[in-house]
């Protein structure tokens, strides 16, 4: 391939799954207006949801899941080794996801309700960047394939890569949306960074912060428009907690 | 010079036949009620319309602006197509001919600002132009909500920018014809020479609009003002409130600052250049390349929305760009609005030059 007189190969690619639904990863099938494009970019050497081929030889790993098994643990880092680019695929691999909400409780009562008595090892979903170190993040639940291309073009091509710093707000008021908190309800918009176009507000679905925080987000403010809208603040918090994104201010709101 | 205005008075029955007509023969955008709120007041927005029927003619506010008709939210400037060694640039400015019915004459005044800042600086936008010769806007007054400050900012009144404008005299509008088009339409259908009757009550009618105004908002030396509080302690006090969530900037009718991007083609067989609207209040609006923000404080960055819309930039001829509409205060959910943060402004600056000294500390 021949890109701006510059000889581009293919870079090599491998998807692996941790804890998680494997949706994320689903979505690189997905879109397929665009998809023998994307193929074209990439060669697949370990994916097991698009090829029973297995090859150890990728340079950039993409990596879905938390970490809640202490297995997993060996095999991240064999994948850290091998990789010349980590990139955390999906809100449970950067910030543990769904999976952490057994965090807050104690993990037998979690596998007695899940597992009804089997023995099963589990320990706290851990996000992969407290294991490995991570090139970068692609947040979302599940990612957008158009962001995944975006980005994967940016490394094809060593361009800029980089993720919307602002909040949601913005894409939902170019969407011309109701405003959720007019419709008396929470959403977490105002603080979550964006890059989804707003699809659940949009849908009249409150945000649950799937991407994580916006950059230099103002909590103290967001907190106030809480209460001020006569909102609860438990709900806040539990839907701050729901993808795990949020924990450092929440941490930081207990202390 | 003003070209002559033409008016002309309307039934309602008959109007909503010419905007029919206009409507389905035309892509076009009116005021309609796509949902309704908490207090179960309903909630507009220009959006698509394909009869009149779906026009809320008598609607209150839209809750965005039509900005983003004329400055699209996202816009691709050009296409580039590779081939071995070189590139192909391709520029399109054909925008297809759109009506706008309905906008308020703050919302006219405000593409009258766009107009100076796209059109009348030392480089006028291609793409804007476009778009702006093919829009046939149709204005209509209303009484001014609790919060519209319009009048402060002398744009509760529009005499160019628009083909039609209709004042509302009961049964029947009462038209400002500004256009041959708009002139050549309307001889289709029934339309009178104002009666002694009708002047009356469009004179009424200004009066009564003029004297609904509840919300004022003192700008008179404003310009001046701010340049003396640029280090007021009160910018970082509304900064500490604001979300940065750009939500003022994007229903703003004026706000136009923009960010460009350059994105791949998936296949790499080239790119696009696109605009995309952005908002100075948005964290990384003063970063630059290495990564330096030259406003990385919240209050900073409000300061200078609030210095564009009340002092102005060179780039708008140093004029207030602002037309008093609040939609920015409506949407805000920091509760940060023009009339506070400017009347908080005023407040400080006055209680302090008649106070000279601090008070003495409590012990």
């Amino acid at each position: 391939m021949k890109h701006l007189g510059f000889n581009i190969g293919k870079v090599k690619i491998g998807s692996f799954d941790f804890t998680c639904c494997e949706g994320c990863q689903l979505q690189l099938a997905n879109r397929e207006s665009t998809l023998p494009d994307f193929l074209a970019l990439i060669d697949v050497r370990n994916f097991r949801e698009i090829s029973s081929e297995r090859f150890d030889d990728y340079d950039i790993a993409l990596v879905e899941g938390s970490v809640t098994r202490s297995d997993e643990i060996e095999r991240l880092k064999k994948i850290r080794a091998q990789a010349k680019v980590l990139v955390a695929f999906g809100s449970c691999a950067c910030f543990g996801g769904v999976n952490s909400l057994k965090n807050g409780i104690p993990q037998e009562e979690a596998v007695r309700e899940v597992y009804d008595g089997k023995t099963i090892e589990t320990m706290p979903s851990t996000r992969i960047a407290d294991i490995v170190s991570v090139d970068y993040c692609i947040p979302g639940c599940p990612v957008s394939k158009e962001e995944v291309e975006r980005i994967l073009v940016g490394m094809v091509t060593r361009s800029l890569v980089s993720l919307p710093k602002y909040p949601v707000c913005v894409e939902c008021k170019q969407r011309l949306n109701i405003c959720l908190f007019d419709l008396g309800q929470l959403c977490l918009g105002p603080v979550t960074r964006a890059g989804c176009d707003a699809v659940c507000p949009t849908g009249r679905t409150a945000c649950l912060g799937c991407r994580g925080p916006a950059e230099d987000i103002n909590f103290p403010s967001f907190e106030q428009l809480v209460r001020d809208k006569k909102l609860s603040s438990s709900e806040m918090r539990e839907m701050l907690g729901f993808y795990n994104g949020f924990a450092d201010y929440l941490e930081h709101e207990k202390s | 010079m003003e070209k002559p205005m033409i008016y002309k008075v309307i039934s309602k029955p008959e109007f909503k036949s010419f905007i029919d007509t206009l409507v389905k023969s035309n892509t076009a955008y009116g005021p309609k009620a796509v949902d309704t709120d908490r207090l179960g007041n309903p909630v507009y927005q220009f959006m698509h319309v394909q009869g009149a029927d779906e026009i809320a003619f008598d609607y209150t506010v839209t809750h965005s602006s039509a900005k983003h008709l004329l400055l699209p939210f996202r816009d691709e400037l050009s296409h580039y197509s590779f081939r071995d060694g070189d590139w192909d640039q391709e520029v399109r400015y054909d925008a297809p001919p759109i009506v706008l019915i309905g906008l308020r004459p703050c919302d006219i005044n405000a593409i009258n600002i766009l107009d100076d800042v796209m059109l009348h600086g030392p480089y006028p936008s291609p793409y804007y132009l476009a778009r702006r010769k093919n829009t046939f806007i149709i204005g209509m007054d209303h009484l001014p909500l609790a919060d519209c400050f319009c009048k402060s900012m002398n744009r509760h009144t529009v005499n160019h920018g628009f083909n039609l404008f209709c004042s509302d005299i009961g049964d029947r509008y009462y038209l400002a014809i500004n256009s041959a088009n708009a002139f050549s339409f309307l001889k289709e259908f029934r339309i009178e020479d104002p009666s002694y009757e009708d002047n009356c009550n469009l004179i009424e009618r200004r009066k009564s609009i003029k004297n609904s105004f509840a919300t004022t908002v003192e700008v008179t030396g404003l310009p001046v003002f701010l340049d003396i509080e640029f280090d007021s302690p009160i910018w970082q006090k509304w900064g500490d409130k604001c979300l940065s969530c750009g939500s003022c900037a994007m229903v703003c009718p004026t706000c136009y600052c923009y960010s460009v991007e350059e994105r791949f083609d998936i296949d790499l067989k080239g790119s696009t250049r696109q605009n995309h609207l952005y908002s100075c209040n948005l964290v990384d609006f003063a970063q630059v390349a290495g990564g330096h923000n030259f406003r990385p404080r919240n209050g900073d960055r409000l300061k200078y929305r609030y210095y564009h819309h009340y002092r102005g930039f060179a780039a708008n001829d140093n004029q207030q760009i602002c037309v008093g509409c609040n939609r920015c205060g409506r949407a805000c959910l920091a509760d940060i609005n023009p009339k506070d943060v400017i009347n908080d402004l005023r407040l400080e600056r006055e209680s302090c030059m008649t106070c000279v000294l601090p008070s003495p500390d409590k012990t």
